[in-house]
């Protein structure tokens, strides 16, 4: 990048702002979707919402495309940098600015992670809903950007649920404030637009977010079953019964033994381990969960365990929580995909799933949120042996091909970023991704928010996965490679 | 003859050629809006109906009225223009309800009424509870995106909507969202859809998630003498543990507030919940039908000389919110009536033998609404008064980027002309 330039960017963030050295900027070259990298020509990392104008204001000038970035744990390249752009971080706007606890509203720059909210308000006896298993890392303007889950969205809804107000910078460098605090504040939802616009939008400089009560009582069964189509039997009595769980998560053999080699959480050895997670009123809890194991049970479930106390239920989770990370014990290299089918598909989806996987000579570990359909199939592969990289990403877009013609989504919480955009055609017409290019020019006529993602036809910089390269001491035989 | 009238008198003939001669009528003066009289009223069978109807409109420059069941038309602006209706009412059908998975499709001519009705048969609902379900279509419920007394539990009708499918001017049909719960490939696009009272597309049909229906329901009320105490109830009870599936404060005057408390699930569990409202109340409420969460819809009676506002504050504000509407009111001669939700919305309803006093308390009231950095929006009023008032009250820096989401969705101002925010 042209040096004039880059002083003019160093003279609004500071040194400590601007990083340009070529092996710091490939710190940034991928977030959590490492296929993909690209170097960034620059990265800034503003400290405010004028920074953030005053950046976005030259960008807009020299029609320089930029990236936001959070913490960069997305899983669908949606921060993957593009060629002669520059990054945008928002980590150091990291700033929780006003807690209203009466009011059930928290006030944050974007690069406050998402646990620190709710650590922010669990003393008064309240937290942040969305629980994405990356909060502890993420950020929530990545969260706002994605529309993230997590575990307890079934009940307690997505990202978009919970924001009420954005203050945001657009591609001409000007600042709107769109939402409130209050609630329906009267024109066009554009809080509700921009959430889930990955990056295409704006930048949001700031956030006024939802918080809510914490339950009186949480607590957290666990059941195991011979097949997974029985655990699923098992979702759909639950919910059938009248309940609704506040958590409802499927793991198959595979992860199972992934997540025994990591973190040991002691699950019974099972081809199919369900949680359910019921939340509420003491009494009610207590009524409900009476009626789950029975059901279970009737089910084919042939062991229950019942966690109350925190840290019981803490011991539960801690599997289920660490299943991506886990599968590395089983595998060089993973590929997990985010595809979403109505519930009652699941056991025949997961049937074709298994057919699938077979045929292509690959091992596909499941974890799914079976409360709402949403599938994390993690195929499993070794970069190093020629063509099965190529195989699993193959084997993953027919997975979600599978789950668009089960009437489903390619994408429940990752978002369509770098990953899927080609895909897009597949679940939209011509005609939908023309009326979400309309709403786009609305926003960023200028095209240089994130421009490259989300719509196909946008390459520009995308080469092929990156072949690996064996450092020397591995070649030498002095180290090894987990 | 006026070009106009021409363009109208050859539209005719089009839209016959598009819907059939028995789907178009001559418009009455039942079909006004605002004293704004359309010359047709045209109601198509499918979508792609409705989008060539838009489409035809649109080429032609004749503005369009959506509608559904018609509970909902004062609201908003004046319409600069009105040629036809565009009516729903042979798009009423419940498409699939995919009970297993808790979802519906439904087109959105359909009534609120008749959903529920056609849910109930496998024991599920849609968790909302707009004003009249017997004439309100879903449509018109999603273009207003009206708030009842179930969101404090449920959330917004927006948070139940899991898909959208729209009929655009340009004669495009696109669907926006899908049929399952969890989705965030592309945009979101049926946020921007809900609440934009029909200025962007028309809405045909809606997937909804769905609800079990409660094993029991119990409302309990207590009444408190002034606005202070009520709202220290409410606050209490939305800090502690109670899991309320409603919470409300009905007054006609300032001494004397009914809160009411609502709980759904089975029945050891509610007993359970009335013993613990009771600590926290400190009393013993009483138990209450469910006719008081009626009272919103029964503040929007015909009446020449009332005004009905939507106010939107913060829970702790809601106090002051009261005292200010029955100050203000009082000062001014004319009787107030409000039906507030624990979440901060407001219905107040405003009486008066004549206008003048009424257009005092309501710029009073918008100016306490400012001071408390929330919004107020005059929903029903003397047609005389929307010449004299933004009902939709000021926007801030947001109204540009409005009007451009505007241009691109309906550059010619076919549909509902004026009527929304900044007179878009």
């Amino acid at each position: 990048m042209d040096t004039r330039l880059v002083n003019e960017f160093r003279s609004i963030v500071g040194d400590a702002g601007l990083v340009a050295g070529a092996e710091q900027l490939r710190t940034y070259e991928c977030d959590g979707l490492t296929l993909f990298r690209v170097a960034p020509d620059l990265v800034l990392l503003p400290s405010s919402a004028q920074e953030t104008q005053a950046i976005v204001k030259i960008c807009h000038r020299e029609r320089i495309p930029f990236v936001a970035r959070g913490s960069g744990t997305g899983l669908s390249g949606g921060a993957l940098p593009i060629k002669g752009g520059v990054v945008i971080s928002l980590t150091r706007m990291n700033r929780i600015l006003e807690i209203d606890v009466p009011n059930a509203r928290v006030v944050v720059e974007p690069g406050v992670t998402n646990a620190a909210i709710t650590a922010a308000v669990s003393a008064h006896g309240y937290f942040y809903a969305p629980d994405p298993a990356s909060q502890v890392v993420c950020t929530v303007g990545g969260n706002v950007a994605e529309n993230s889950g997590g575990v307890h969205c079934f009940k307690y809804g997505v990202t978009t649920t919970y924001i009420m107000g954005l203050e945001v910078v657009l591609s001409d460098g000007s600042l709107v404030r769109l939402g409130g605090k209050n609630m329906d504040r009267p024109g066009y939802d554009a809080v509700g637009a921009f959430v889930g616009s990955e990056g295409n939008f704006g930048i949001a400089t700031k956030i006024t977010l939802r918080i809510i009560k914490k339950p009186e009582t949480t607590q957290t069964l666990m059941a195991a079953f011979n097949s997974i189509s029985e655990a699923g039997s098992a979702v759909s009595s639950v919910i059938a019964s009248g309940m609704l769980p506040a958590g409802l998560e499927i793991m198959d053999r595979l992860a199972l033994q992934a997540v025994e080699a990591a973190v040991h959480p002691n699950y019974p050895n099972c081809q199919a381990l369900l949680l359910v997670e019921l939340d509420g009123s003491t009494r009610e809890v207590e009524l409900l969960m009476e009626k789950v194991g029975p059901i279970c049970k009737s089910c084919g479930a042939w062991e229950i365990r019942l966690a109350k106390t925190e840290a019981e239920r803490m011991a539960v989770w801690k599997g289920r929580k660490a299943a991506f990370a886990s599968v590395g014990r089983i595998s060089p290299n993973y590929l997990v995909q985010d595809g979403v089918i109505p519930r009652t598909a699941l056991p025949r989806v997961l049937g074709e799933v298994e057919r699938l996987s077979t045929e292509a000579g690959m091992r596909v570990a499941n974890v799914f949120h079976a409360g709402d359909g949403n599938l994390h199939p993690l195929v499993l592969y070794d970069r190093r042996i020629e063509g099965q990289e190529q195989r699993a990403m193959t084997l993953a877009e027919d997975i979600l091909r599978l789950c668009v013609e089960a009437g489903g989504s390619i994408t429940g919480e990752h978002g369509i970023g770098e990953e899927k955009k080609h895909f897009m055609p597949v679940m939209f017409s011509e005609a939908d991704l023309n009326a979400m290019q309309r709403l786009r020019s609305a926003f960023d006529p200028y095209q240089l928010c994130n421009p490259t993602k989300m719509f196909p036809g946008t390459d520009a910089t995308f080469q092929g996965p990156i072949a690996y390269e064996p450092h020397p001491i591995e070649k030498a035989g002095l180290a090894q490679r987990y | 003859m006026s070009e106009a009238r021409t363009q109208v008198d050859q539209a005719w003939t089009g839209l016959n050629a598009i819907v059939g001669r028995e789907n178009l009528r001559t418009a009455s003066t039942a079909d006004a809006v605002d004293g704004i009289q359309p010359s047709g009223v045209i109601a198509p069978g499918t979508a792609q109906e409705v989008a060539q109807v838009l489409r035809y409109c649109d080429s032609a420059g004749l503005a369009v009225i959506p509608r559904g069941g018609g509970t909902k038309l004062w609201l908003g602006n004046r319409p600069q223009k009105a040629d036809f209706v565009v009516s729903t009412e042979r798009l009423n059908r419940v498409i699939e309800h995919a009970w297993g998975d808790m979802t519906v499709t439904v087109e959105a001519g359909c009534t609120i009424e008749n959903l529920q009705r056609a849910l109930k048969q496998h024991g599920q609902r849609l968790a909302a509870d707009p004003m009249q379900p017997e004439g309100a279509t879903v449509g018109g419920l999603l273009a207003t995106a009206e708030s009842g007394t179930l969101r404090i539990r449920y959330g917004a009708i927006r948070d139940l909507v899991l898909g959208v499918e729209v009929a655009l001017p340009d004669g495009s049909v696109v669907k926006a969202g899908g049929k399952v719960v969890k989705n965030v490939a592309g945009y979101d696009l049926t946020k921007l859809i809900i609440g934009s009272l029909g200025t962007l597309g028309v809405i045909t049909r809606a997937v909804f998630r769905l609800h079990p229906i409660p094993a029991a329901v119990a409302t309990y009320s207590t009444l408190l003498p002034t606005a202070a105490e009520a709202s220290r109830l409410v606050l209490a009870i939305l800090d502690s543990h109670l899991v309320y599936t409603g919470l409300q404060i009905r007054a006609q005057r300032a001494d004397q507030m009914a809160v009411d408390v609502r709980f759904e699930g089975i029945p050891e569990s509610l007993q359970d919940q009335f013993v613990k409202l009771s600590q926290v109340a400190g009393v013993q409420p009483s138990e209450s039908t469910d006719e008081v969460w009626m009272a919103r819809q029964k503040l929007f009676t015909l009446a020449n000389s009332s005004v009905i506002s939507k106010c939107s504050v913060l829970p702790a504000q809601i106090g002051s919110l009261c005292d200010a509407v029955f100050r203000q009111a009082g000062l001014a001669g004319v009787t107030a009536t409000l039906v507030a939700q624990g979440n901060g919305i407001a219905e107040v309803r405003l009486d008066a033998s004549a206008p003048q006093p009424l257009m005092g308390v309501l710029h009073a009231l918008r100016e306490e609404l400012d001071r408390l950095e929330g919004t107020m929006i005059v929903e029903q009023c003397p047609v005389s008064m929307k010449e004299e008032l933004d009902v939709w009250g000021p926007l801030q820096d947001a109204l540009p980027l409005m009007q451009r989401i505007k241009q691109k969705f309906d550059p010619a101002r076919t549909l509902n002309p004026g009527r929304f925010v900044g007179a878009i």
